[in-house]
């Protein structure tokens, strides 16, 4: 029920005693202030922790094979584990959508050569996925495909800083380079955020270094991303599934460490989302302690109001006032301090933090900010603050006997 | 109207207690002005504040208009002061960031009166008592007299039953307590009834009955020949 005249006298009672009523917000402000401040400050910690891992995509699962260290069914240990071609089609097939991308790489050493130019690069053959899991982008041209998969073409597409290697000033796109002894034709030019030494690379068609290195279909590592929906222990679970097929596969001891390797950034996302826990939980922790402190100030200036006021509040009930209505003011008083001082701090703290953001990126702390839901989240422990605050208050105020009050001069 | 028999109230002092009110009897007929006289101590603020519903006896009777005061809820309580009585303090009791006219119409937002309809009664009341053209000053632009008189339109806007007042002159000079006094028996005239606490011997003497009290019982009740308050304004 809205109580238009209840209104007009927490107004006048607050308006009446302006600076009673902006110490008392004081504290709630400044609560919020450094909650704000901290969250914000917690946030832009997070989010640099999300950008030490942005190389690949933070869903992927890496499989190498190496040599059985134990033998088992009457297989002989040190036996070498040689992915080929059957595996790749075997886990596409065995997991279908619980894979989002998938690639497989030869991996090896090139000597690439330009003209007069020349250096030793690692080349990576690789299915059209790899764009996805790695995370690269096209700065020129093109990416590998499928066609370049299935007709086998020589075509590489270079690191960013390759094409600066060896091509100095000039533009390495459609030209052709020499990777060991061999002409492909540039067809685009990648960046990639993982550093230098991830531009510094050269991917060509996975069926064409098949069948240039060897005329064989082996793989020397199987590279993907789960569906990002999983969370970190279904992934963790599905890595673990995918090695013990390809184990059971090779016909490997299932406690062999070494036949068959997973790489999981599960792992990983597992240990960064504990942090980011931890880090939040702390943020909470602090926040919520100088919001009691804020509380509590309140509160205790309401009390003091109430004691100030008891002479008033005397008066009003031997006019009629009933308890009901000495609550609703006292209550209702403490509640609007405590929005109006809370909203204040966070929109302090808000500019504060806008304004600090630049300079604190070299404290790892990048793009400190507070979300809309914060803020509404803030608004509900704001009211919720402010009723707690003003409980107490009210209720002495209200049980005071106006003859007691009356004779309090 | 008002009935009381054999009413007690002790307040505790330490261990002990202090026996203020030690059987009283007292009834008001409607129309009557009566004065409670008595030196301090002799019960007489607290017999006043027990008819007025705010403190409570701890045993015997209290009728008012018919009905029977006893264990109030604080709710009840504040439902009743509000119909039937209106009170006028010595130290005015003024909400001293309201100006008159809002001091006037407090009483009647506790009845729950409509905005608009507060202010017409308000105004209604404060140029009975001469003041509308200061309706909107604060208390602490006014006189004393000035502020018992908004004090007593105060009191009559929610047209009580009785009015009780408590040393109504006591802060006033005696010019003003006349002019206060004579406006509180035209009150009377009107037909309202009136209990008042005094220690002033001229100011009872301005009552139509006098109560005395000593050591929490009544020595003496009288009506005596009313001395109006304007032969001396």
């Amino acid at each position: 029920m809205f109580d238009l005249d209840l209104w007009r006298e927490i107004f006048q009672s607050i308006n009446m005693n302006r600076t009673r009523s902006l110490l008392s917000g004081f504290t709630v402000a400044f609560a919020i202030l450094l909650f704000t401040i901290l969250f914000g400050l917690g946030n832009g910690l997070l989010n640099t922790f999300a950008e030490g891992f942005v190389d690949d995509a933070n869903n992927s699962i890496g499989i190498w094979s190496g040599e059985t260290t134990k033998a088992y069914k009457g297989l002989q240990s040190g036996r070498r584990i040689q992915f080929t071609n059957e595996e790749y089609d075997f886990l596409k097939e065995e997991y279908g959508d619980k894979i989002e991308f998938i690639t497989s790489r030869v991996l090896k050493n090139a000597n690439v050569s330009f003209r007069g130019e020349k250096n030793s690069y690692p080349f990576r053959a690789i299915h059209p996925d790899n764009f996805h899991i790695e995370q690269n982008k096209i700065k020129e041209g093109r990416y590998i495909n499928q066609n370049d998969i299935i007709n086998k073409t020589k075509i590489a597409v270079i690191g960013r800083l390759v094409e600066e290697d060896l091509f100095l000033k000039t533009k390495a796109l459609g030209k052709y380079i020499n990777i060991n002894g061999l002409q492909y034709k540039v067809v685009g030019i990648f960046t990639d955020n993982g550093g230098d030494n991830e531009e510094r690379m050269v991917y060509i068609p996975l069926s064409t270094a098949q069948q240039v290195y060897g005329n064989n279909d082996y793989i020397d590592f199987m590279y993907l991303t789960y569906n990002p929906e999983m969370d970190s222990d279904e992934a963790l679970a599905f890595g673990n599934s995918i090695r013990k097929k390809l184990m059971n596969k090779f016909t490997v001891d299932p406690t062999d460490q070494r036949a068959i390797r997973i790489d999981n950034m599960a792992e990983g996302t597992k240990a960064v989302s504990a942090i980011k826990f931890a880090i939040a939980f702390l943020v909470l922790i602090i926040g919520f302690g100088t919001l009691i402190a804020g509380i509590v100030g309140v509160s205790n200036i309401m009390i003091f109001i109430v004691k100030e006021r008891t002479k008033e509040i005397g008066i009003r009930k031997a006019l009629g006032a009933q308890p009901k209505s000495i609550v609703s003011i006292i209550l209702i008083e403490s509640i609007l301090i405590t929005i109006l001082a809370g909203f204040a701090g966070l929109i302090i703290g808000m500019g504060v933090l806008e304004y600090a953001a630049p300079s604190l990126e070299k404290y790892f702390i990048k793009d400190p900010s507070v979300s809309l839901s914060t803020v509404i989240g803030a608004t509900i422990t704001l009211i919720a603050a402010g009723a707690i605050a003003g409980y107490l208050p009210a209720k002495k105020a209200s049980r005071i006997k106006p003859i007691i009050a009356l004779r309090d001069e | 109207m008002l009935k009381i028999s054999n009413l007690h109230k002790s307040y505790p002092i330490g261990d002990s207690s202090l026996h203020v009110l030690k059987g009283i009897d007292l009834s008001v007929e409607s129309g009557e002005m009566v004065a409670i006289m008595g030196s301090s101590g002799s019960g007489k603020s607290t017999l006043l504040n027990i008819i007025g519903m705010l403190d409570e006896a701890d045993s015997g009777d209290y009728v008012l208009d018919e009905v029977p005061i006893k264990d109030l809820t604080e709710k009840k309580a504040a439902i009743y002061r509000n119909k039937f009585l209106g009170f006028i303090f010595q130290s005015f009791n003024l909400i001293n960031y309201k100006d008159a006219l809002e001091n006037v119409a407090l009483p009647l937002y506790y009845q729950g009166l409509k905005r608009k309809e507060r202010q017409e009664k308000g105004k209604f009341h404060l140029e009975k008592v001469g003041l509308l053209e200061w309706a909107h000053h604060l208390p602490s632009e006014l006189s004393g007299g000035q502020k018992q008189r908004v004090a007593i339109a105060r009191a009559l806007a929610s047209n009580p039953k009785l009015l009780l007042a408590d040393e109504p002159t006591g802060a006033l000079d005696t010019q003003t307590s006349h002019e206060i006094m004579e406006f509180i028996q035209q009150l009377n005239d009107e037909g309202k009834t009136i209990l008042m606490v005094t220690h002033e011997e001229d100011i009872a003497s301005m009552c139509k009955r006098i109560v005395r009290l000593k050591d929490g019982i009544i020595i003496e009740d009288a009506f005596v020949n009313q001395v109006r308050a304007s032969e001396y304004v």
